[in-house]
């Protein structure tokens, strides 16, 4: 109800394969989005609650009925201006909306996932905290402490810069405090990165053809330092920048393929490719997790792949290990031919400019 | 808001710059004290600069205080060889509250927050180190009652290595389940830490 430009809106979605087909522009990733906020409490656009609402409206929800192994659930999120956020399950508030996150996951494979190729070590960080802090909870824990001793970390060198004064045994307890949780936060990456290389390159090789080849290497400075060593040894250069030069906040993943360093080298379709197969290879990390598979949503895939592999790409989602999964596309017809080729068990829905139609079972 | 007055509107300023009164509250206030009798606004104003001009922190504990000294510092009926250390004045008040302890105080005025602006050097921790240091110091043993929070703990591991070449004993007020508490309902952290911080039955 009012979310985005749909002003009221009913659908059931029995089948496992469901395709949404419409113009640019119609409200095919609103309605991937709507999804996406029940699961995660959150819009993967809008940074705030508010912009979700349908201009002109001061108010949306969204009701979602989710079904894993006969139990069925409901889950309703309102959002009005002025008002605080409403987020419920089964009717039944939260202590803290955050409790919610990780319950009825989704994986999202979306045009921005380039960004991941594109931007800084920053987002990549995020993405892999992100999937690391769904399984292991005592990594949040470990990263929030980290972050709150760097943020007193940078504060002091700015404080011993205004007084001129350095008082070493003070810097020394959050290199203590950060190297204790930093300390913790290195090994679990590494750890999940060596239980997520042979997954990735198993999505990887079903996407792509065997021969190709796709990289993903943890790069730390911890690999060559201990944590309060090397802390200790930038200190001067801390000093004169104000800021903390060495630790797990400047982590990063580096991707490659064949030919070298993706984000350089990679054309846009291998670019997409390897991050489609990350997003797959994040499905098996959730299912293996969590006994179940995540809803799957697919926006725009069909851009900048080319054939074979979207090809490769349907009959793995629609293996019956797969769960439900959302297919965006602005060509009908391309998505017509695919469907009738490989034979897929779907339903497809027709969006028209903030309606949508159940037009064709296959 | 628009007020009826500029002297209404000046004195919500300044009333609403307190902690935890906002603006609403502040024009409930003003309006209160005008329906009031004269005198009891000036008997207001007078107790406040009275409380500005005439209040003093201990030479000695940094407590607040109406001399130089304060009255808890002077007493010989407290044992000088204690001294707890805690971040303020409410925290004193608090443990003087249980009539559990007779010892002295250090009050630092705070705990160490770079991102607040506070690094060692802005509490009164020379002045701890002095006391101790003092030639005839009788303080034996320091007990560190910081609030048990990421801060509260640095600003007690920062102390212990300052003095940690001094003849004191450094002691940390116990953490763990409140009196009355339900095991059940303790948080992971606090259980865990009462866990380890067990003490002997007798
Ligand atoms: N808060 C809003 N209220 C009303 N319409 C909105 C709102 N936010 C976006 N839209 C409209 O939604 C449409 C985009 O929908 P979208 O789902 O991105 O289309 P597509 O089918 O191309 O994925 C645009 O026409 C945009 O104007
Ligand atoms: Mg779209
Ligand atoms: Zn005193």
């Amino acid at each position: 109800m009012n979310f985005k430009n749909y002003e009221e809106l009913a659908l059931e979605f029995p089948s496992r394969i469901n395709f949404l087909l419409g113009l640019n522009g119609s409200g095919k990733t609103n309605l991937l989005e709507a999804i996406y906020y029940l699961s995660t409490t959150k819009s993967f656009s809008n940074s705030s609650d508010t912009q979700n609402i349908r201009y002109g409206a001061d108010y949306f929800f969204i009701r979602g009925f989710f079904t894993n192994t006969n139990k069925r659930s409901e889950v309703f999120c309102q959002i009005q201006s002025g008002r605080k956020k409403v987020f419920q399950e089964n009717s039944r508030d939260y202590e803290k909306i955050s409790d919610h996150i990780g319950k009825y996951p989704v994986v999202l494979i979306s045009p921005l996932d380039v960004d991941l190729v594109k931007e800084s070590s920053e987002a990549r960080r995020k993405f892999f905290d992100q999937m690391i802090a769904q399984i292991d909870h005592s990594y949040l824990n470990a990263l929030l402490e980290y972050h709150h001793a760097l943020k007193q970390r940078n504060a002091l060198l700015k404080l011993f810069a205004e007084n001129n004064s350095i008082d070493y045994d003070i810097i020394d307890l959050y290199d203590q405090q950060m190297a204790r949780s930093g300390g913790v936060i290195y090994q679990k990456r590494k750890a999940f990165v060596a239980e997520f290389l042979p997954i990735f390159n198993a999505s990887y090789n079903l996407l792509v053809d065997n021969r190709e080849e796709a990289t993903l290497a943890y790069a730390s400075e911890l690999e060559s330092a201990e944590f309060e060593a090397g802390l200790k040894s930038s200190i001067k250069k801390d000093l004169i920048l104000q800021r903390t030069t060495f630790g797990v906040h400047r982590d990063d993943y580096v991707f490659g393929f064949a030919h070298g360093e993706l984000k350089r080298l990679g054309s846009q379709g291998q670019q997409k490719s390897f991050l489609v197969a990350i997003k797959l290879a994040q499905v098996e990390v959730i299912k293996s997790h969590l006994g179940f598979s995540p809803i799957l949503l697919l926006d725009d895939i069909f851009d900048k792949l080319d054939d074979t592999r979207i090809a490769r790409l349907l009959r793995i989602i629609s293996g019956a290990d797969y769960g439900q999964s959302f297919i965006t596309d602005a060509g009908p017809e391309r998505t017509q031919a695919m469907v009738n080729e490989l034979e897929i068990d779907c339903d497809i829905f027709s969006v028209e400019k903030g309606s949508i139609q159940f037009s064709s079972i296959k | 808001m628009d007020y009826p007055s500029k002297l209404i509107e000046e004195a919500v300023a300044q009333i609403s710059k307190l902690p935890g009164i906002g603006k609403k509250t502040a024009l409930r206030l003003v309006l209160h004290l005008i329906r009031e009798k004269e005198e009891s606004t000036f008997a207001l104003t007078e107790a406040l600069n009275k409380l500005r001009s005439g209040i003093q922190f201990c030479s000695q504990c940094h407590n607040i205080s109406d001399a130089e000294v304060c009255s808890i510092c002077v007493s010989h009926k407290r044992d000088r060889s204690t001294v707890c250390v805690v971040e303020n004045t409410n925290d004193v008040m608090a443990i003087e509250n249980t009539s559990q302890y007779r010892g002295l105080y250090h009050v630092l005025g705070g705990v160490i927050s770079p991102i607040n602006g506070i690094g060692p050097s802005e509490l009164k921790i020379e002045s701890l180190l002095n006391r101790l240091n003092h030639g005839q110091s009788e303080v034996k043993e320091l007990i560190l009652a910081l609030s048990p929070t990421m801060e509260g703990d640095t600003t007690s591991f920062y102390i212990h290595r300052r003095i940690k070449d001094f003849p004191v004993k450094v002691s940390v007020i116990a953490r763990g389940i409140p009196v009355g508490g339900d095991l059940e309902y303790a948080d992971e952290i606090t259980l865990g830490r009462s866990i380890i911080g067990r003490t002997l039955f007798n």
